[in-house]
C-alpha cells in the first residue's frame, strides 16, 4: 500500500482506513481533470467492492461496500480504468448568486486583504468575474465545491476552524470558493453572504445543484 | 411509546448511518458506537440497523409509556428502573409508567436505548439518523428534548409481542471484555483510551520527531469534542512543509491535523469531505472504542496495517455473531 509520497506523473493512491481509498491525479484542478474524475466515478461506483465513488477536486474518494481482501488488484483497476478515462461532459445550468460582501456577513475578509495585499473591492471585482462550474458535491448537504477561482485571491485555510458559521457563507479556502448551504463549523476564510436554499431532503435529487451546473456571484452590496 | 423526561442536552435517534449520500454532500451520521447500537438491537430481536436513542450526557430519565422490552448498551450508567438497577448491556421488559434512569457513567461515555422494534421516526434519504447540519432524519432533524414522545415500530403495528421476556432480563459480556485491543497493556479504568491507526496520505509529510510523538505521546480529548470530531491537545505536529491540500472524500476516523498541529479526529456527524492534511486514519473495528473515551481523558495511537485492520473488523463481527447466538439460544430456550 502507498504511504510513501510517488512521483509526480502517477497518481496517488491511500488508504482511508479500511473504509475506503483516496485516489489524486497529478495535474493541475481543472475542469480536463474533472471531466475525468466525473468517468473515472461513473466507472468505478458499478464495482461489486464500491460503495459510493465520490468526487473531490480532481481526486476521488473509494468508500468500499466492505474492506477487499485484495486490496492490490483494486488498486491495479483503478490505475488500468484512469489511464484510459475519458472527459465526461456534463451540460448544466447556469445560477445566479447576489452576494453581500464585507461586514458582519465577512468576518474574515480582512484575513484576505492581509494575505493578498488587495483591497476589498478588488477582492470582489476579482471573486465576482469568473463563471464558477460545480466539480463536486461535499462537506455537508447541498454544499457545492467551484472550480474557476483566480488564483490572485486564494488564501490559506484558517489555523483553527470556526464553529457555527451561518447557512449562505461565501468563503475561500486555499485556492478554492464555495458557498455554505447551512450553519455549521469551517476552516475557510468568511468574505459574504447569499440567501438561497441549496439543499432539500425531500427533493429527489436533495441538492439543487450537481456537478456541471455553473455559478455566477453578483455583487448584492460591500460593506467597507 | 416513551415520553423524554430529561432536559439533558445532545441526544438523539441514530440507526447505523445514511450511506450512498456523500455525493450531495450528506455525511453518514448514525450512532457513534455502532457496535453498542448493532448489540443492543440484536438483544431484542431487532435488525443490526435499528434505530435507538444515543444518550451522552447523564443523568437522563425517560417514562415507558407502554409495555415494551427495551435495552442498554454502550456506556455503563449504573441504569435503574423504578429505582431498581439494571446491568450494563442488558434488555429487559418495562411495564407502562416505569421510569428508567440512566446515571452519571462509571465507564464509557454513550449509552443507547433501545426498543423492541426499533424507534419509529421517517426514513429520510434511506436513514433514520439525525443529520444534524442538514436538520432531516431522527426526531425532526435535531436533538431530542424534554416532553419528546417517541415510539417503537412494533408498537405502533401491533406486532409480536414480548411479554416473554422475564422480570430479570438478559443480557451479554461488553465489548471491551472480548474484543482484544492494540495494546497489551491491561484496560485502566477510563483514564487512557489506545486505538489502532493506519497512516493516511500526509503521513510522511510530517517531522520525524512529530511522528515520534504521534505515536508515543498522550492525546487529551479535549471538551470541544462531539459527534463531529475530536479535538485533541498534545505535542504540535509540525510538517516538514506548509500543506494545502484539495478538497477531498474523508470518512469518520480521519485524523486531521489543521495547521495548529493540534489533530483533530474526524467523526460520525463530520462533513464527509476535507482539506487539511491527514496522518492517519484510526480503523473502523476501534471507532466505538472512541465513542466510549470520556472527555478529558488520554488517547494513545497505536501503528497497525491494512491486514490487520481487517482482521480486527472481523473479530468485532464476531463478536457480534455471538450476541446474536446467545438471543437465539435465549428465545428458544423461552419456547
Amino acid at each position: 500500500m502507498t504511504n510513501t509520497i510517488q512521483p509526480a506523473q502517477s497518481p496517488r493512491i491511500s488508504l482511508l482506513g479500511t473504509t475506503g481509498l483516496l485516489f489524486e491525479p497529478p495535474g493541475e484542478m481543472d475542469i480536463h481533470t474533472q471531466r475525468r474524475i466525473w468517468w473515472l466515478a461513473r466507472q468505478v461506483e458499478t464495482w461489486p467492492c464500491i460503495k459510493e465513488a465520490v468526487p473531490g477536486m480532481s481526486n476521488l474518494m473509494l468508500v468500499f461496500s466492505s474492506p477487499p481482501r485484495n486490496l492490490d488488484s483494486v488498486e491495479t483497476d483503478l490505475l488500468t480504468t484512469w489511464s484510459g478515462a475519458e472527459e465526461l461532459h456534463l451540460e448544466g445550468r447556469v445560477v445566479e448568486l447576489p452576494v453581500i460582501y464585507g461586514g458582519e456577513y465577512g468576518p474574515h475578509i480582512a484575513d484576505v486583504i492581509a494575505h493578498t495585499g488587495l483591497t476589498i473591492d478588488e477582492i470582489v471585482r476579482i471573486h465576482t468575474e469568473p463563471l464558477y462550474t460545480v466539480f463536486a458535491l461535499g462537506s455537508h448537504p447541498g454544499y457545492c465545491y467551484l472550480g474557476g477561482m483566480d488564483p490572485r485571491i486564494a488564501t490559506p485555510r484558517r489555523k483553527v476552524p470556526v464553529r457555527g458559521l451561518p447557512g449562505g457563507a461565501v468563503s475561500i479556502g486555499g485556492s478554492q470558493t464555495g458557498v455554505s448551504a447551512s450553519a455549521g463549523p469551517s476552516g475557510w476564510n468568511t468574505i459574504g453572504h447569499t440567501a438561497m436554499t441549496f439543499f432539500d431532503p425531500q427533493r429527489t435529487p436533495p441538492s439543487l445543484l450537481a456537478p456541471g451546473d455553473m455559478i455566477r456571484f453578483r455583487t448584492e452590496r460591500v460593506i467597507k | 411509546m416513551i415520553e423524554i423526561l430529561s432536559a439533558t442536552p445532545l441526544s438523539s435517534v441514530q440507526d447505523l448511518g445514511r450511506d450512498g449520500y456523500l455525493r450531495y454532500g450528506v455525511g453518514t451520521s448514525g450512532a457513534m458506537d455502532r457496535v453498542a447500537l448493532a448489540a443492543g438491537n440484536i438483544l431484542l430481536g431487532n435488525a443490526d440497523n435499528c434505530a435507538a436513542i444515543e444518550v451522552p450526557f447523564f443523568p437522563y430519565e425517560v417514562r415507558f409509556l407502554e409495555d415494551i422490552a427495551f435495552s442498554l448498551t454502550g456506556a455503563d450508567a449504573a441504569a435503574e428502573l423504578d429505582g431498581r438497577p439494571i446491568p450494563p448491556w442488558w434488555a429487559l421488559q418495562a411495564r407502562q409508567g416505569q421510569v428508567l434512569r440512566l446515571n452519571p457513567t462509571e465507564r464509557g461515555a454513550r449509552c443507547y436505548l433501545a426498543l423492541a422494534g426499533g424507534i419509529n421516526v421517517p426514513v429520510v434519504l434511506g436513514s433514520r439518523s439525525t443529520q444534524l447540519r442538514g436538520e432531516f432524519g431522527g426526531y425532526r432533524g435535531r436533538h431530542l428534548k424534554q416532553g419528546d414522545v417517541l415510539g417503537a415500530i412494533r408498537s405502533v403495528e401491533g406486532g409480536e409481542g414480548f411479554d416473554r421476556f422475564p422480570a430479570a432480563g438478559f443480557g451479554v459480556e461488553p465489548p471491551e471484555f472480548v474484543l482484544p485491543q492494540g495494546t497489551l497493556e491491561s484496560i485502566a479504568q477510563g483514564t487512557r483510551t489506545y486505538v489502532r491507526v493506519l497512516p493516511a496520505a500526509e503521513y510522511d509529510c510530517y517531522e520525524e520527531a512529530s511522528l515520534e510523538s504521534f505515536w508515543s505521546k498522550d492525546w487529551k480529548i479535549t471538551t470541544q469534542s462531539d459527534r463531529y470530531g475530536y479535538r485533541l491537545e498534545g505535542e504540535a505536529l509540525i510538517p516538514k512543509r506548509t500543506l494545502e491540500q484539495r478538497s477531498h472524500g474523508i470518512v469518520p476516523g480521519v485524523i486531521q491535523v489543521p495547521p495548529s498541529g493540534q489533530p483533530i479526529i474526524q467523526l460520525r456527524d463530520a462533513q464527509p469531505s476535507g482539506g487539511y492534511p491527514k496522518i492517519g486514519t484510526v480503523i473502523e473495528a476501534d471507532l466505538w472504542r472512541l465513542a466510549q473515551a470520556e472527555l478529558c481523558t488520554q488517547l494513545r495511537f497505536v501503528k497497525t496495517t491494512y491486514d490487520e485492520a481487517v482482521s480486527a473488523l472481523d473479530s468485532v463481527h464476531d463478536y457480534l455473531n455471538k450476541v446474536r447466538r446467545l438471543a437465539e439460544l435465549y428465545k428458544l430456550s423461552r419456547r
